[in-house]
């Protein structure tokens, strides 16, 4: 099988010796061409993979900052279609940057599972995580995924019992989501460090490389979850945060992003 | 009526209602659920713990409800209208019954706080007065929308020691107390039950609340073959998410001859997008942790639902009701707003009960079948709860 985006990513990683920088972002947010450029920066920042929400309005996973992010895109009008087909448009113009996709079941559902996976496929998407879909009742989702070329990616939170850490081991592609605290998303509460041995775990049980996301807003938060073991960081309100304090002023949140996602993929260094 | 093309194959093993239910909720609520749902089912087996709960539904809810015939409101017509008289009970609403088997089961899993969603504010009431009862730390979710039309449940709430929170996301409505409670949830398991409450959401809830609620369709059927001799033709309920009409049905459905019949909030009219008839005019979906039928638009997010009973007022709707709705076991039919209201003061004026808004949708729904009934009918309706929360809202539409 053809090395994938991801694989090649964590590869090219391990021999600089870094861990990777995951910023995520709600698509659509706040409308459908500054959200393109505001991923476009993200990777000219020094992003090394994206992870890319579509926006739904009852998202029991997230916190406020990533539903206020999503009402907006909603309000701006944004559909599942038009997520696509920006992921289009960022596959186009960053051909190597892993992308992945993090939406709730029903806007999967929706489409049809085999045709949203194989439009996303289409789309130059490299994972879905589901939000709502823990691994334990994923059958037709991983079926679908595999179908279309498209790593399942799956959740791995501090209660998670032994039985579904083995299936997120054996059935995850491209990175394992380690969850850095209990809760929704967001940089009100910060992570707390996953066990080493968590890390272990996964790495002993075969899993994909394990990124650690939630609570993940500072470049000291990125070096506490690398130097417990993880392969990289996801961060996720904190960029929003700064979508949503420079909505009247372009040119400053594109250099605030800027900022932000260098500063935390130094932190990988 | 079922759209085949709609369906998901989803292969639910949790909580199956046919191709319907499942456990679909993040990762992290998982062991939370599966430990429910252990405790539920060794409780179900548990003699002391089922004798505590009958005591608790006696003593201290009042059951036995009773079941009263209507002695002016079908005059002129050929059926008999019953009554099942969950107004009656502690806490002016069916949401006694199953909160006190959930406040059971939280203290024997060694929970000390409960939180709770709530729309109409009654079952939200139910878990301020559990809470109160056990000693347990109380924290309800309610849309801010919600609070300002059902104002006296939130004062009751307060009085019994809860905290009301409310939820600005969204509408303002169910829904959206529904995503706030598992958001705290996702974070406060080790100390907290989610006492959810309707018969929708993740595995093992329908299931949980249905047998919780059972006590109302069995009671129901003993005291109409003791009255009539027979089995009514047809069990009426309202339909939000679905508990107090689960709670009629469950022990109806093997019973061919009786008709099942849901009733959604038809709100302005099943032709608007004013309303709250979720399987009348949704298709299947994934909200809240279940699969069932979800009002949606063509891009698969969740429509906002609108009825004027705050408590039918929601675009999801319970997994079983979806399968006894595909399966053509049980029929689901829309009252509109207005009607509900007319209903409110027909069996507040003939029979001097005020009902919730909620009920008087099957009020509704009985009376139309009743004026047309060419033989002899025996309906049973289940009033699922009283109407002085409505008092104030109701007065304000009919402008008295």
């Amino acid at each position: 099988m053809k090395t994938n985006r991801y694989e090649k990513m964590f590869d090219r990683l391990q021999l600089k010796k870094e861990g990777a920088f995951i910023p995520f972002v709600v698509l659509g947010d706040p409308d459908v061409e500054t959200s393109f450029e505001i991923v476009d920066t993200l990777v000219g920042s020094g992003a090394d993979a994206l992870e890319l929400g579509i926006p739904f309005a009852n998202a029991v996973a997230d916190g406020p900052v990533i539903q206020r992010s999503s009402f907006r895109a909603l309000e701006a009008g944004v559909t599942p279609a038009h997520c696509l087909e920006l992921c289009r448009r960022i596959r186009a113009k960053h051909p190597e940057t892993p992308m992945g996709l993090l939406l709730y079941a029903n806007l999967i559902i929706h489409r049809g599972l085999k045709s949203f996976y194989a439009e996303a496929a289409n789309a130059g998407v490299d994972s879905i995580l589901a939000a709502d879909i823990p691994v334990g009742a994923a059958g037709p989702f991983i079926e679908a995924a595999t179908e279309t070329g498209v790593s399942p990616v799956f959740v791995v939170p501090p209660n998670i019992g032994e039985g579904a850490l083995k299936e997120v081991a054996r059935h995850g592609r491209g990175y394992t989501y380690v969850l850095g605290r209990a809760g929704v998303t967001g940089a009100d509460r910060q992570m707390q460090t996953p066990l080493p041995q968590r890390f272990e775990a996964l790495r002993a049980a075969g899993a994909a490389p394990a990124v650690v996301g939630f609570g993940i807003s500072t470049p000291e938060h990125v070096r506490t979850a690398l130097a417990a073991g993880a392969a990289g960081a996801i961060s996720g309100s904190a960029g929003v945060a700064l979508v949503e304090q420079h909505l009247n002023d372009k040119a400053a949140m594109h250099e605030a992003l800027t900022g932000f996602v260098r500063q935390m993929k130094e932190a990988t260094r | 009526m079922v759209d085949s093309t709609q369906m998901a194959s989803l292969n639910i093993t949790h909580g199956a209602f046919g191709p319907f239910g499942g456990m679909f909720v993040p990762e992290i609520l998982v062991p939370t659920l599966n430990e429910l749902a252990h405790a539920f089912e060794d409780a179900q087996t548990d003699v002391s713990f089922q004798r505590e709960f009958e005591t608790l539904l006696k003593e201290y809810a009042g059951r036995e409800t009773p079941l009263y015939c209507c002695r002016n409101l079908t005059a002129g017509t050929k059926a008999k209208l019953y009554l099942k008289r969950e107004d009656l009970l502690h806490g002016g609403a069916h949401k006694t019954n199953q909160v006190l088997g959930q406040a059971l089961l939280a203290r024997r899993m060694g929970k000390t706080r409960l939180i709770a969603e709530t729309g109409a504010g009654q079952h939200g009431v139910a878990t301020a007065l559990v809470g109160a009862l056990f000693k347990m730390q109380t924290c309800i979710y309610m849309g801010a929308t919600d609070m300002k039309r059902q104002a006296p449940n939130v004062f009751r709430m307060r009085l019994m020691g809860a905290e009301v929170v409310p939820v600005e996301g969204g509408s303002g409505t169910l829904k959206d107390a529904v995503n706030e409670a598992l958001r705290d949830w996702s974070q406060s398991y080790p100390n907290t039950h989610y006492l959810l409450g309707t018969a929708a959401g993740p595995h093992p809830f329908p299931t949980m609340v249905r047998e919780f609620q059972r006590v109302i369709g069995r009671e129901a059927k003993a005291q109409m073959l003791e009255r009539e001799g027979r089995l009514p033709d047809a069990a009426i309920a309202c339909v939000g998410g679905g508990s107090n009409a689960i709670g009629l049905f469950a022990d109806f459905i093997e019973e061919a001859s009786v008709r099942l019949i849901g009733v959604e909030p038809a709100g302005h009219g099943l032709h608007t997008d004013k309303h709250g008839a979720t399987l009348q005019k949704g298709r299947p979906g994934i909200l809240h942790g279940t699969y069932s039928y979800v009002l949606q638009d063509a891009h698969g997010q969740v429509a906002e639902s609108h009825s004027i009973s705050a408590g039918l007022d929601y675009p999801g709707v319970g997994p079983q009701h979806a399968q006894l709705y595909a399966d053509g076991r049980a029929e689901y039919v829309g009252i509109r707003d207005d009607e509900a209201l007319e209903a409110f003061q027909r069996l507040s004026r003939e029979e001097g009960i005020i009902p919730a808004l909620e009920s008087a949708h099957a009020i509704a729904h009985a009376l139309k079948l009743a004026k047309a009934a060419t033989q002899p009918q025996l309906l049973l309706v289940n009033l699922s709860g009283r109407g002085d929360k409505d008092v104030e809202h109701v007065r304000q539409h009919l402008l008295f």
